[in-house]
């Protein structure tokens, strides 16, 4: 372990991998019915471009990018239209979302579209392709991945990461994808290569999956260089978060990204494996994202494992097949650290869904996180990967001085990978106090 | 599956916790004072055991009246009290009047923490306000001290335990000097050896400094205490006593000496090290030990007193705000604007 690059502070949360990294990737059955939201991504809302009762073709488009912040959706499944109608979102607000009856016996076959040759292609051609194959940060930010890659004319990228840290607890897709869709992740790497003209790509993993960095080593050394580029794999120390961009940047290439930058500022671009998979599974063939592999897990859940699971299934219905526990009482969506609780199980598993953690909790593991007051313990900022002082932020937050937050203790900085709250042995919700204020500061600002 | 709305439970991330909680920290304090506790009660006998005893019972009385009287939940639960009830018990001499025990007891709890809002907000450590309270309330029974290994410490009390309140102390057959009041007044010098292993007279539980560095050791391997401070606090009590002792070996008293005598170990592992009270950076660690570890040398070596451990840490907590004022965690990278200039 010693020895391996990473960043300085974060924390060492148990994995709790060992339940479903062994198992391999299951196609997950078709729900009766599949209700794709029309905003799943960072950006504006994608236009449904078909009307209720027509028939869709699987991978067929169903809406389009409205604007350049924006990807199509393509349907799931090879179903009939039954309404365009408003569903809840993870937080409970309301969103437009396409329903879909998938058609009983059809062969559920996908046509292939207009590919995209990673030979002939010219770069602004791919990032086009990217887009049209409704593309988004399959980590879980669920950011348009084209205006990612976009590269201003006059900065230059010399390292390109791809980002298999893995560092969430539980989950275990981006792991099994890189053991099982090696070639490609690799293929995917190339188009990104050129796509933004970097010089070389690492991909980035945690030393806690030595079987998929020896895969990826293998593939690489078998297969003759890339004109596009050297690729190399990277084993990075097991630490929380080290799948931050900034942490992995700074693990790797011991640059820093300046205070409210972006990668690009120091010449890097990250994106995840998953997501580079994808690109050099679907461009080939011009698909579009119709399903995407998630961890499904938790001490609530029976069938554990890494499901590759059509776009707008239905939480309720993935539960129920999974065999979790009727009366579980919390559930997230991506990892314990980072993931969303769900705020209803009548939602949908978006591109953005990493994972589906479920638990069942009694009475007493509650009160266990019952609130003290601040100790001043430090823990919190020997944790934050950021260096900054949680406590103090807390302080200032109770006293709501968001200004003072902002100015002279850098809340903005805070990213929320919530290691303060996790090491916090009085359990102030720390991460919570900080979103509240940056919401508050961000309305100030505004008006 | 759950499904009349309410029955999800929605919080917001992250949805785990280390496990580490107040009480758990509370409870490996405790456990880790536990031999020096155990073995201040084997070197004084019943007049330790009793003196713990007042001294926790005190404690958990006032800590308990702070509560009922502020209408607020009991917060006895925590933990923190009890540990301030045993450092505060640590702190008396072994034969202290079971009285006097109870009126620390209560000024360390009620002034050293009541006062200020309870857990969290003390400014200073509450063991250590009880017993400057009774240091500046009762001078010579706090510097009377009963020599180690009595032969009938298991069977009697002694006299001045009993004491009736405000009766006039009487003067005590076994009183000894501490080695750091030998040196000083004395220029007698105790062997190390005996200093290290506890052999000899002073405080309920400041004798035995291996033992306090066992119970340190443990909370650090477990992440309960900042090393930083202790290593801070003696490394500057060293460096400055053997500097001084090299120039005049006979005047100033070998670094050795000055380490295991008197409270500077306990102080230095269990007082200096309350988390409330210290700063939170690294950086602002290592500079409140030194300044303790400085302090220490400075009133051992040219104050009135034998033993300064106690005034250097509460200077030391009246210092921490402003440490943690100066001593930020630095920066994870500056906006782009700045770094370019």
């Amino acid at each position: 372990m010693l020895g391996l690059r990473t960043f300085r502070h974060g924390i060492h949360p148990p994995e709790w991998k060992a339940a479903t990294r062994e198992l391999p990737i299951r196609q997950f059955p078709f729900a009766p019915t599949l209700a794709v939201p029309l905003q799943q991504h960072l950006g504006s809302a994608s236009v449904p471009i078909v009307r209720e009762g027509e028939s869709v073709v699987r991978g067929q488009p169903i809406a389009r990018a409205d604007g350049d912040l924006s990807v199509p959706m393509h349907a799931p499944a090879t179903a009939t239209v039954k309404r365009i109608a408003p569903m809840p979102g993870i937080a409970g607000r309301m969103l437009d979302a396409i329903f879909l009856e998938p058609r009983p016996g059809s062969t559920q076959e996908t046509p292939d579209g207009d590919p995209c040759s990673l030979e002939e292609a010219a770069p602004a051609e791919i990032l086009s392709a990217i887009q049209a194959a409704g593309i988004v940060g399959l980590g879980g930010a669920a950011f348009p991945t084209h205006v990612k890659l976009r590269v201003p004319d006059e900065v230059r990228v010399d390292t390109l990461i791809i980002n298999g840290a893995e560092c969430e607890p539980y989950l275990t897709t981006d792991h099994r994808v890189m053991l099982e869709q090696g070639e490609d992740v690799l293929h995917g790497v190339r188009y990104l290569l050129k796509a933004t003209g970097a010089e070389r790509a690492i991909v980035a993993i945690e030393a806690n999956k030595p079987d998929a960095a020896a895969h990826l080593r293998g593939l690489i050394e078998a297969a003759p260089a890339s004109p596009e580029g050297e690729v190399s794999v990277e084993v990075l120390r097991v630490k929380y978060p080290q799948g931050a961009e900034k942490m992995l940047i700074s693990a790797l290439l011991d640059r820093r990204v300046p205070s409210g930058g972006l990668p690009l500022d120091v010449n890097a671009l990250c994106v995840n494996v998953a997501t580079t998979a994808e690109i050099g599974r679907l461009l080939p063939h011009g698909r579009g994202i119709q399903e995407r592999v998630i961890t499904v897990t938790g001490p609530a859940v029976r069938d554990k494992g890494n499901y590759r699971i059509p776009i707008g299934t239905p939480l309720r219905f993935l539960l129920e097949q999974v065999g979790a526990d009727p009366e579980l009482t919390r559930v997230f969506l991506g990892g314990p650290m980072m993931g969303a609780a769900a705020s209803s199980l009548d939602i949908s598993i978006t591109k953005g869904t990493s994972g589906v953690v479920a638990f069942t909790e009694s009475e007493a593991e509650r009160s266990r996180r019952r609130e003290y007051p601040c100790i001043r313990c430090g823990y919190c900022v020997d944790a934050c990967p950021m260096f900054l002082n949680p406590s103090q932020l807390a302080v200032l937050a109770r006293n709501e001085e968001h200004e003072r937050m902002a100015e002279e203790f850098r809340l903005m900085d805070c990213f929320e990978c919530g290691s303060c709250s996790f090491v916090c042995p009085s359990h102030i919700p720390l991460v919570q106090h900080f979103r509240v204020a940056k919401a508050a500061l961000r309305k100030a600002r505004e008006s | 599956m759950p499904s009349a709305p309410g029955t999800l439970e929605i919080r917001t991330s992250p949805h785990v916790l280390s496990g580490y909680s107040v009480d758990t920290i509370m409870f490996n304090v405790v456990l880790a004072l536990l031999p020096t506790a155990a073995f201040a009660v084997w070197a004084f006998g019943l007049a330790a055991l009793v003196t713990l005893t007042a001294a926790v019972a005190s404690c958990l009385a006032a800590e308990w009246l702070a509560c009922k009287s502020s209408g607020s939940p009991s917060t006895l639960g925590d933990g923190s009290v009890v540990i301030t009830g045993l450092l505060y018990g640590l702190t008396l001499p072994p034969a202290c009047p079971l009285w006097i025990t109870a009126v620390g007891g209560f000024a360390a709890v009620g002034l050293g923490k009541a006062l200020f809002g309870g857990l969290g907000q003390n400014p200073f450590n509450p063991a250590l306000v009880g017993r400057a309270f009774l240091q500046a309330a009762f001078p010579v029974t706090m510097t009377t001290f009963t020599p180690a290994f009595g032969a009938e410490r298991f069977t009697t009390l002694p006299g001045t335990s009993l004491a009736p309140p405000f009766g006039r102390a009487e003067p005590d057959a076994f009183s000894g000097a501490t080695p750091l009041a030998a040196w000083k007044f004395d220029g007698e010098l105790a062997q190390t050896s005996d200093l290290a292993f506890g052999l000899v007279g002073g405080s309920t539980g400041e004798t035995c400094a291996l033992l306090i560095a066992v119970g340190g050791l443990y909370l650090i391997a477990r992440n309960m205490m900042s090393w930083r401070i202790p290593a801070a606090m003696l490394g500057a009590v060293a460096l400055a006593s053997a500097a001084l002792h090299v120039w005049a070996p006979e005047a100033y008293a070998p670094p050795l000496f000055m380490l295991f005598s008197g409270g500077l170990m306990l102080g230095a592992v269990f007082m200096a090290t309350d988390m409330v009270a210290s700063p939170m950076t690294h950086t602002g660690c290592w500079i409140y030990g030194a300044l303790i570890g400085a302090v220490v040398v400075v009133i051992r070596i040219w104050g009135a007193m034998p033993e300064g451990v106690m005034y250097a840490i509460l200077l030391g907590n009246a210092a921490s705000p402003l440490i943690d004022r100066l001593v930020q965690p630095g920066v994870f990278a500056p906006p782009a604007a700045e770094s370019a200039r």
